[in-house]
């Protein structure tokens, strides 16, 4: 599978996924004018990988801050592995957040509701 | 003329006078765009470092910017019907125990009544509701042909713990003039 690997600026965040290394993450600040234009690449590459998924799936989610609009679209990817799960594959999101930051993880837990996919929380 | 020019100085010296007094730290009435929404938070996070504001207060300060410049980004209506940029008024206040996000924007009338039944409905309610109805609006909702994900108001009153103050000023019979305040304590 292609490796996606965006550096972040000010309003979007670093994206890396690369299958062959196991890694999945988002990282930094998520707030672009328009998040379906950024996210769609990004849905894309999840829709292609739960096909074939690895033994193992552990997906950082490493954001300091994220607008109303991203979190859509955040729940968009989480949603997605929930199929991978019922494949009786291993999924696990690890949801990190800063030791003051209440709120981001609240959002964590919020997602965690409304998903059928384990979630650990680590402080970064 | 000289007159003129004189009482001219005299309205920017009042100006100053009532930002000062009043500690408003940025006043901007013109386009919002992602541009604008950007740099208005980075001068505003800047501003809080500077008055040493805990890290919480400052990303919720940050957030409630956000939401409210790109409201407008996304749904400012216009005056005259050919002028299609989105525009508005915003002020960043300082209270003794609060910061102040006051924007302003036309809105057609016809959107009015959901609006306040949309806004009243959200101020109505506590913080465990406020987290129910965000994750069903997540789920529920699709993002708009704006961007929009319909989360905006319910996320500010959830973050701030405050609730939103807001009137609808009719101009004409076409559209009103939305003032919304958002309040952040800061302790």
């Amino acid at each position: 599978m292609d490796v996606i690997k965006i550096a972040g600026t000010d309003d979007t965040p670093n994206v890396h996924l690369d299958k062959d290394n196991g890694i999945l993450e988002l990282s930094g600040r998520s707030l672009p004018e328009d998040v379906t234009a950024f996210y769609q690449q990004i849905l894309d590459w999840i829709d292609e990988y739960v096909k074939a998924p690895n033994d193992k799936t552990v997906f950082n989610f490493k954001l300091e801050y994220f607008n109303t609009a991203s979190s859509k679209m955040i729940l968009d990817i989480l949603l997605k592995f929930e199929a991978v799960v019922e494949g009786g594959h291993d999924v696990v999101i690890k949801w990190f957040y800063n030791e003051d930051e209440e709120d981001m993880l609240e959002a964590g837990e919020e997602y965690a509701d409304i998903v059928e996919v384990p979630f650990d929380y680590v402080v970064m | 003329m000289e007159q003129e020019s004189q009482m001219f100085l005299e309205v920017v010296y009042q100006f100053y006078k009532t930002m000062t007094t009043n500690e408003i730290s940025l006043v901007y009435e013109g386009e919002i765009t992602q541009e604008i929404t950007k740099i208005f938070t980075a001068m505003t996070e800047r501003n809080l470092e500077k008055n040493a504001e805990s890290n919480t207060v400052q990303r919720k300060v940050f957030h409630v910017m956000v939401e409210c410049l790109q409201n407008i980004s996304k749904h400012a209506d216009s005056l005259n019907e050919d002028r299609a940029e989105r525009r508005g008024i915003v002020m960043v206040s300082k209270g003794d125990d609060s910061y102040n996000i006051i924007t302003g924007n036309i809105i057609k009338n016809d959107k009015v009544p959901d609006m306040k039944k949309n806004l009243e409905y959200i101020n109505s309610l506590d913080k465990e509701s406020l987290s129910a109805l965000y994750k069903q609006q997540m789920r529920e909702g699709s993002i708009s042909d704006r961007g929009g994900a319909g989360l905006g108001f319910i996320d500010i009153v959830k973050k701030t713990g405050s609730k939103l103050i807001f009137q609808f000023k009719e101009l004409n019979s076409e559209v009103s003039f939305f003032i919304l305040t958002s309040t952040i304590k800061r302790n």
